[in-house]
């Protein structure tokens, strides 16, 4: 077998004029012809074994570490050199010659394969280059950009924390503040109370003498009343005509029964009377006042007990006997409870209505006034310290996020950006949350919250994650994964989902724009030689 | 049709002595049971003995017996495109990439989500480009809605399935209400298959291949998740062909591909539901499994015993379906389905992602090494299922069946080991246990590529590991590797390889067919020889020439440098 040489002609217009006519064998790169000497026996490069050098590229893999077939496939660990001229050179497998797939730009890698590849590399070379332009421009005027918004945040920044310090002198003030107005408060709330009990106490006294003043009238008229024959006194046979006095309820008033209620006299004159009228004023009516007008009992309150609804929703098989009993106590229940307590209460509010406390006078109502002057002085004093403490939280909360080497990334705080798909709309706070909303009707789901920077060792702020979002069926909680670019615009690119419940998002902004390297080093028509 | 086949396999393997009882009881929902007994007497006479009734393993193509890399779902062309662009990156080999139901338009089989994949062709013309192919599900069960052409044509051509008051039989799968078009019609087969040619399904090519899921059928409202037993199918009730359906799905679409390429290609198609003689259409896998180690180690019997009864092309999915392998398990599945049958990845839609680079290099490394193991031996895969397709013998089959006494070398280290006793292999991660019987020739190509396609005319290397007497035998089998040709125009080579008298030989086994291959003999392998003083190769026209060799004496290995003869003539290798 033959050695497969390899005439490489590469053509150095551009910056020699002249052709250059190289001998190497096929795969191999320039930086590595010097191990291939035609004249002389073939050591592996691992140094493993030396063999004649017509078993170089002679399709059979002696050395281990595939040195000796450069351009053949028969090595499983080797590797082939394409030149690609007017592009990248690069390595490929040693199993991608000859596999009827073109991998080199300039063809070489399929010589014997039949696959009819063209060569591309000038205008992979063109396109690379245009596309390395666009992304010069990009990169220049993105780190620019970079630079301002590091002034901005630097600026902001120091403006903060300012600020705050600003602020925790203010809060101090505050504090001091409602401190003192708190003792204010306190010194005016003191006197103001005790006037508001005399006040009270004076009232409760004066409705005392009322009542009993009306006790007093109430029990006259009803010895006028009881007492038919005028005759100065009440006897039995009178108060009998009252029959609602009856003690035991049985619907009569008897004689023994009337008696015991006037203390065992026949006669009362209006002095005995008073011992009469304490057992009989509870239940007394008077015969010419006209009947009480009947309560009024509130509409809600005279709604039917709810036990027939919840017995519903139940087949009428499954109710027993014992059931339907329980039912009717229910109700009986419910009378009882609600009716009677209704009617009960309303008179008294009446009661009050009549006697509703007489307005402050003019020396407690300045002592009022003035407490209520205190606390509202106070109450403010407070809202301000609280939200002054918000204020502080926020801006520290603010200052604590790790917004970059140079704190580039501090102008997206509270900044979201959106991206509308054929199903969703997509929206990133950074620093804050991920969330999509369908288009058409539905609501948000959360697809993650700030958790942390996660981009490679050598620059974590290349990519950002967030965690916890709302959990999936069967399913992690949703996360998302943000990867930034350099661009001159701050835009969210694209979003998917690449496995269930985990995004993926492309995100330009200026701020991970590097230092472009200078521009005498942008790549020209490179030619590996 | 009514009738239910039962096989009564018996074999005398078992040592004499015991007289072997077993008490079988069968119970049938309908129709007559007809009986078979298969009188042997040798496990591989039961198996020739089966496959008279009910057929052989269809001869599938060398790059279905590649390794396959399924998901639910891969979500667009941009993700099938990036995946493939991710073995090429990781240098992992792959043949097929494979789409599930989230591909098609709303679950309408036979048509593509505009959405997510609007210029199927376009993918599959890439896909094509790096000699790769496709497999996109086609379930039988029919989206009931009628601007579906597919429904459309079932309904008026009445090709549905009926309920039993003789309306369409409707039920409930993946894409809502759904009809069940009656598979056990021909005239309904003849339509569905004509639904595969290139102008019907559109988008499609000639690498994009079917999968043929839920064909049990699966009504997910239905009793025991499938069809009501009185179901009619013309004058079945369907509790009558039950075990058919599915059969007659994957034969239908089998034979729709088949039919697309008139009649020159062969299909590839994977079934969930199969009977006595689906072995005929294509692969089956062992359904639904979880990533979980007892579900590791029951495919293996799984396989062993669908082997037994025909169905030799069978594989558990990868990984476990369902849950989220440990990269251990994972690991550890690649390796053990790189030596299974069908060797195919999948996972759950709600399970994470599991591209076999996604767990770290270490992993990525050994995953790259069991499927490129799997690589270097297709040629010897594409023997044994030619072997099966011819014979009937299963192509993976238990120690019992035959070969109990030999010794083995370990493929690896070439350690050799007694025959008839218990192993205990120490096994690091890296380690897969295989062993080449002492006695046997095996045929690789160990210049492992990204397809099976890149490496059709790639050289061979022969592994030849000696029986205790020195002699060992084997056979190479090469064709186009995807056509009808090997059959219609015995357009193949058949070689029989064999080492007696430390003589290695290569003599045709089919004189009457012929076919050309630009593959050649790179290397040969010679375990368990002694070293020799020349090795020398004689060619068909009597030439001879010396070869050169090295010999490791610890191991008592011979390596032949390149004999270099085509891998088609006659030749033979002399160590004295």
């Amino acid at each position: 077998m033959a050695c497969v040489h390899l005439l490489l002609t590469l053509g150095f217009a551009v910056s020699f004029g002249t052709p250059v006519e190289i001998h190497r064998p096929r795969g191999v790169p320039l930086s590595k012809k010097s191990f291939y000497d035609e004249n002389k026996p073939f050591t592996c490069l691992d140094g493993s074994k030396t063999i004649p050098f017509d078993q170089v590229n002679d399709d059979y893999c002696d050395c281990k570490d595939g040195s000796d077939e450069p351009g053949t496939a028969a090595c499983p660990n080797g590797f082939f050199h394409c030149t690609n001229a007017g592009y990248k050179s690069t390595f490929i497998p040693s199993s991608r010659i000859n596999d009827g797939i073109c991998d080199c730009c300039d063809t070489t890698d399929e010589y014997n394969s039949g696959a009819k590849c063209e060569n591309t590399c000038k205008e992979l070379g063109r396109k690379e280059r245009e596309v390395l332009q666009q992304l010069a421009e990009i990169t220049k005027e993105g780190f620019l950009l970079k630079q301002q918004l590091i002034e901005e945040a630097k600026k902001g920044q120091g403006e903060k924390q300012g600020k705050v310090a600003e602020m925790q002198n203010g809060k101090k003030q505050l504090e001091e503040k409602v401190d003192a107005l708190r003792t204010v408060k306190e010194t005016a709330e003191q006197p103001e109370k005790e006037a508001k009990e005399r006040h009270l106490k004076a009232w409760e006294e004066q409705k005392a003498a009322i009542r009993l003043e009306k006790d007093k009238a109430n029990m006259a008229a009803a010895f006028l009343e009881l007492d038919d024959d005028a005759d100065g006194f009440v006897s039995v046979s009178e108060l009998q005509s009252h029959a609602e006095l009856d003690p035991d309820a049985d619907g009569t008033l008897t004689e023994a029964e009337a008696k015991g209620l006037m203390g065992e006299a026949e006669l009362v004159d209006t002095a005995t009377f008073e011992s009469v009228w304490s057992n009989i004023k509870d239940k007394y009516h008077p015969e010419l006042q006209p009947e009480t007008v009947p309560v009024e009992i509130p509409p809600e309150e005279v709604k039917e007990p709810v036990v027939d609804n919840d017995s519903e929703p139940y087949p009428e098989e499954d109710l027993s006997e014992e059931d339907d009993e329980d039912d009717e106590d229910d109700e009986e229940y419910h009378e009882d409870e609600d009716k009677p307590t209704t009617a009960a209460k309303y008179p008294e509010k009446t009661h009050e209505d009549e006697e509703a406390m007489p307005p402050y006078d003019a020396d407690t109502q300045i002592l009022i006034d003035a407490a209520q002057r205190a606390r509202e002085d106070f109450d403010e004093a407070e809202k301000a310290l609280r939200e002054m403490d918000d204020q502080i939280r926020n801006i520290e909360k603010e200052l604590s996020f790790d917004f970059g080497p140079s704190a580039e990334f501090t102008y997206l705080y509270s900044q979201c950006y959106e991206l509308s798909t054929s199903e969703y709309i997509y929206r990133l706070c950074p620093f804050n949350r991920v969330s999509q909303k369908p288009k058409f009707g539905g609501s948000e789901t959360n697809l993650g919250v700030w958790g942390s920077w996660s981009g490679p060792e050598n620059n974590k702020y290349l990519v950002m994650k967030y965690e916890q979002g709302t959990g999936c069926w069967q399913g992690p909680n949703r996360s998302t994964t943000v990867k930034l670019t350099c661009g001159k615009d701050t835009v969210l690119t694209s979003t998917s989902e690449p496995s269930r419940c985990e995004y993926l998002m492309e995100f330009t902004t200026p701020a991970v724009c590097q230092e472009p390297t200078s521009i005498d080093s942008f790549p020209h028509e490179h030619v590996e030689l | 049709m009514h009738n239910k086949p039962s096989f009564v396999l018996f074999s005398h393997s078992q040592s004499s002595g015991v007289i072997p009882q077993t008490d079988v009881r069968w119970i049938s929902e309908s129709g007559i049971i007809d009986v078979f007994i298969l009188l042997g007497p040798g496990p591989s006479d039961v198996f020739s003995q089966y496959a008279s009734l009910t057929g052989t393993q269809m001869f599938p193509s060398l790059a279905s017996l590649a390794y396959h890399q399924c998901r639910w779902n891969y979500i667009d062309q941009d993700d099938v495109k990036s995946v493939d662009q991710g073995f090429d990156e990781h240098d992992i080999p792959y043949d097929f990439i494979w789409l599930d139901i989230e591909h098609a338009d709303g679950k309408r089989y036979f048509t593509w989500d505009p959405n997510t994949f609007p210029k199927p062709a376009e993918m599959l013309q890439s896909l094509m480009e790096n000699r790769r192919k496709m497999v996109a599900i086609v379930d039988p069960h029919i989206r009931v809605d009628s601007s579906y052409k597919i429904h459309s044509e079932i309904l008026s051509s009445n090709f549905y399935v009926k309920n039993k008051d003789g309306g369409d039989y409707e039920g409930w799968c993946w894409p809502g209400n759904s009809g069940y078009p009656d598979f056990t019609n021909p005239e309904m087969r003849a339509w569905w298959s004509s639904k595969f040619a290139y102008d019907q399904y559109e988008g499609s090519m000639e690498n994009l291949f079917i999968w043929n899921d839920m064909n049990e059928p699966s009504v997910f409202n239905g009793p025991e998740v499938t069809m009501h037993k009185d179901a009619r199918h013309g004058a079945w009730e369907h509790r009558d062909v039950h075990n058919l359906y599915g059969f007659y799905v994957q034969k239908a679409t089998a034979e729709g591909l088949i039919q697309r390429s008139g009649g020159v290609e062969r299909p590839f198609v994977l079934t969930r539901a199969f009977f006595a003689g689906s072995q005929r259409y294509g692969a089956v896998w062992t359904g639904d499994n979880a990533a979980e180690w007892v579900h590791l180690k029951i495919s293996i019997p799984m396989c062993l015993s669908l082997g037994l009864v025909g169905i030799s092309f069978c594989g558990a999915d990868v990984g476990g379906f369902f849950k989220h392998p440990t990269p251990e398990l994972l690991v550890r599945w690649y390796q053990a389905g790189a030596y299974q049958p069908f060797f195919r990845a999948h996972a759950h839609i709600d399970s994470p992602r599991r591209e076999p680079w996604l767990f770290g290099p270490e992993n990525t490394a050994l995953i790259r090494e069991a499927i490129r193991q799997r690589y270097a031996l297709l040629p010897y895969w594409y023997q044994l299922f030619y072997n099966s397709h011819h014979t009937g013998q299963p192509v993976m089959r238990p120690l019992w069946v035959e070969y109990p006494d030999d010794v083995w070398y370990d493929v690896h280290s070439f350690q050799k080991h007694e025959g008839d006793q218990s192993l205990h292999v120490p096994v690091s991660m890296s380690s897969i246990p295989v062993f080449q019987r002492g006695g046997s020739i095996i045929c690789r190509k160990d210049r492992v590529r990204r397809s099976s396609s890149c490496m059709e005319n790639d050289p061979y290397t022969l592994y030849v590991a000696l029986s205790s007497q020195g002699s060992a035998e084997g056979e190479l089998y090469i064709d186009d590797f995807h056509s009808f040709n090997y059959e219609r125009s015995k357009q193949f080579v058949h070689r029989r390889l064999s080492f007696v008298d430390s003589r290695l030989s290569s003599s045709d086994l089919s004189p009457d067919s012929e076919f050309s291959t630009s593959s050649w003999i790179e290397k040969i392998v010679i375990i368990g020889g002694r070293l020799p003083s020349s090795v020398t190769l004689t060619n068909a026209d009597g030439t001879e020439a010396p070869l050169q060799f090295e010999f490791d004496s610890s191991l008592n290995v011979l390596t032949v440098r390149k004999p270099g003869v085509n891998a088609a003539s006659d030749w033979s290798i002399s160590l004295r």
